[in-house]
């Protein structure tokens, strides 16, 4: 059974990937095109995929940030992620993983309530990210933060780790969400 | 004429776009060319029709002449009504007759008129052995309406009719029994098949979908016409999937054809299961919308039981599912990644079965 590990490969020099994964294959697609036209330092690569576990015969790069899109338009979506969630391994949430939630502003096409990805990121105690992959604008908007998040994660910003990252957008959550 | 006649040939006059307006009355052949050279196209429509109905008055219109306009304004617009299926079947051991058409006509029409004495019923032929009859519908008292009248289109080489539906529902079995024994049939059924798109009707039912046609391209290759995106040439984005997408192209494929679909709008489910029943609505692109009347999703069981709890009566759900073209939409949703590969044969049996109303009981 392959688990996604964080650690199990050297890095490569100056480079940076990021492994998208999402059922919806033009979103990911789209958001893998708007990362690589940021402006960036390191040398961004995207993996895209539909679900996890990764076949296992390919020679791939360490993946440094592991992001999982899911369309509340589609509870199909959700349900793909959460499979994929088995075959990741603990570490990688911590700092290493976030969740990015598209479509909540069209509330008549939302088929899975923004809370439960609100509960699912806490549940893996890792950042939940909302935009709207389908607008420009979000979208490179979300794609600059995305790529940010990359560099720190592989360790390419000089005095922030992914850890404290991860520390640092935890104190913005609002205290209610423990009750959930 | 008649002024009742001066009123309908006007108000039908109204209904067809300008644009379409020399089409219609050139295929009317009623008009000679010098009379329609004189129309001023340029015209408010009104000011058309009222022209339009003093070239009739001249020609001395009848109601079978405006009949036949009508005809002609529903063959070009076609898909403003909404058509039903029905299939027709001969009894056991009975011969396959030489099929006239002139008999048939003279058959059909004194059947509706000896049962209702006022019928208004016109014939237009068409290509491919088709004949579209137009019938109005009166009483023993009153006079036919003209103005709800039922088409019907019927393939004579075959055993299928096609009407558009009416809100006079209690002259169907009436209009049923005229069909099968005017065209010396033996017993006629509806089928569970409604659109208003005639021709894509006609190609599921004569199983005509399955071809391609002019607007396919044959020469590109296999890959480009079946992947949805474009081709990425930024090496930096690799698909980790691609072994799966393939697969689910491929599953599509078989399900779905490389042609293009027919052309439907509903798709409609009756579920009756005596137990609860679960479904996960979903929403699709390309505008598939679900709608759900008296659903109910996972039902927990509590202590007390709850309202769901011990029904006798068994539960009843119906799903619809409505899109621009339905078809098109179900066969693009695996590869969008909204739904698994494969789809529910329920979903995809609508073209071979010929069916897009479903009846499901859980027995």
């Amino acid at each position: 059974m392959s688990v996604l590990r964080p650690l199990d490969k050297l890095p490569g020099l100056n480079t940076a990937t990021v492994l998208l994964v999402g059922a919806d294959d033009a979103l990911l697609q789209q958001l893998a095109d708007s990362m690589l036209k940021t402006d960036c330092a390191s040398e961004l690569r995207v993996h895209l995929a539909r679900s996890l576990p990764l076949p296992s015969n390919v020679n791939r790069p360490r993946v440094d940030l592991l992001v999982f899109v899911i369309n509340l338009h589609s509870k199909y979506s959700l349900q793909s992620v959460e499979k994929s969630l088995h075959h990741v391994d603990a570490s990688f949430f911590l700092g290493k993983a976030c969740f990015l939630a598209t479509g909540a502003g069209r509330e008549n096409l939302c088929s899975v309530h923004r809370n439960t990805v609100v509960r699912l990121a806490h549940t893996y105690r890792s950042p939940v990210l909302f935009c709207d992959l389908e607008v420009e604008g979000s979208r490179a908007a979300m794609a600059q933060r995305l790529a940010r998040m990359l560099q720190i994660s592989a360790g390419h910003v000089p005095g922030v780790s992914a850890m404290s990252l991860l520390s640092l957008l935890r104190s913005s959550e609002s205290p209610s969400l423990e009750d959930l | 004429m008649d002024e009742t006649i001066a009123e309908f040939i006007r108000r039908t006059i109204l209904k067809i776009p300008m644009s379409e307006m020399m089409t219609v009355l050139e295929a009317w052949n009623f008009l000679s060319e010098s009379q329609l050279q004189t129309l001023n196209l340029r015209q408010r429509k009104d000011s058309l029709a009222q022209s339009v109905v003093l070239l009739c008055e001249e020609k001395c219109a009848s109601l079978s002449d405006a009949a036949l306009l009508d005809i002609v304004c529903t063959q070009v617009h076609r898909h403003q009504k909404i058509w039903d299926v029905y299939q027709m079947s001969k009894g056991p051991g009975e011969d396959l007759d030489l099929f006239d058409i002139e008999q048939f006509k003279s058959s059909f029409k004194k059947i509706l008129q000896r049962a209702l004495r006022n019928v208004t019923v016109s014939f237009r032929d068409a290509e491919e052995n088709a004949v579209w009859i137009r019938i109005a519908w009166g009483t023993q008292y009153t006079k036919p309406n003209q103005y709800k009248p039922t088409y019907v289109v019927y393939y004579s080489h075959t055993p299928y009719a096609f009407t558009s539906s009416s809100r006079l529902k209690s002259n169907i079995p009436l209009l049923g029994q005229a069909l099968t024994v005017a065209s010396k049939h033996h017993q006629i059924v509806k089928m569970d098949l409604r659109s208003r798109y005639l021709d894509s009707l006609k190609a599921i039912v004569f199983k005509q979908y399955n071809q391609n046609f002019e607007i396919h391209n044959p020469t590109a290759p296999l890959q480009e016409r079946s992947v949805g995106l474009d081709i990425n040439t930024d090496s930096r984005i690799i698909h980790e999937n691609a072994v799966e997408k393939d697969k689910v192209q491929r599953i599509t494929q078989e399900t779905f054809g490389d042609y293009p679909q027919p052309r439907l709008e509903f798709a409609q489910y009756k579920f009756w299961k005596a137990a609860m029943l679960t479904t996960t609505p979903q929403t699709p692109t390309q505008s598939l919308q679900f709608h759900n009347r008296f659903l109910e999703t996972k039902f927990k069981s509590d202590l007390n039981g709850g309202i769901l709890a011990d029904r006798e009566e068994p539960l009843r759900c119906l799903i619809k599912f409505s899109s621009p073209h339905l078809l098109e939409a179900l066969k693009s949703l695996a590869p969008a990644g909204i739904a698994d590969a494969p789809l529910s044969p329920l979903l995809t049996c609508i073209p071979s079965r010929g069916m897009n109303y479903f009846k499901i009981r859980d027995k």
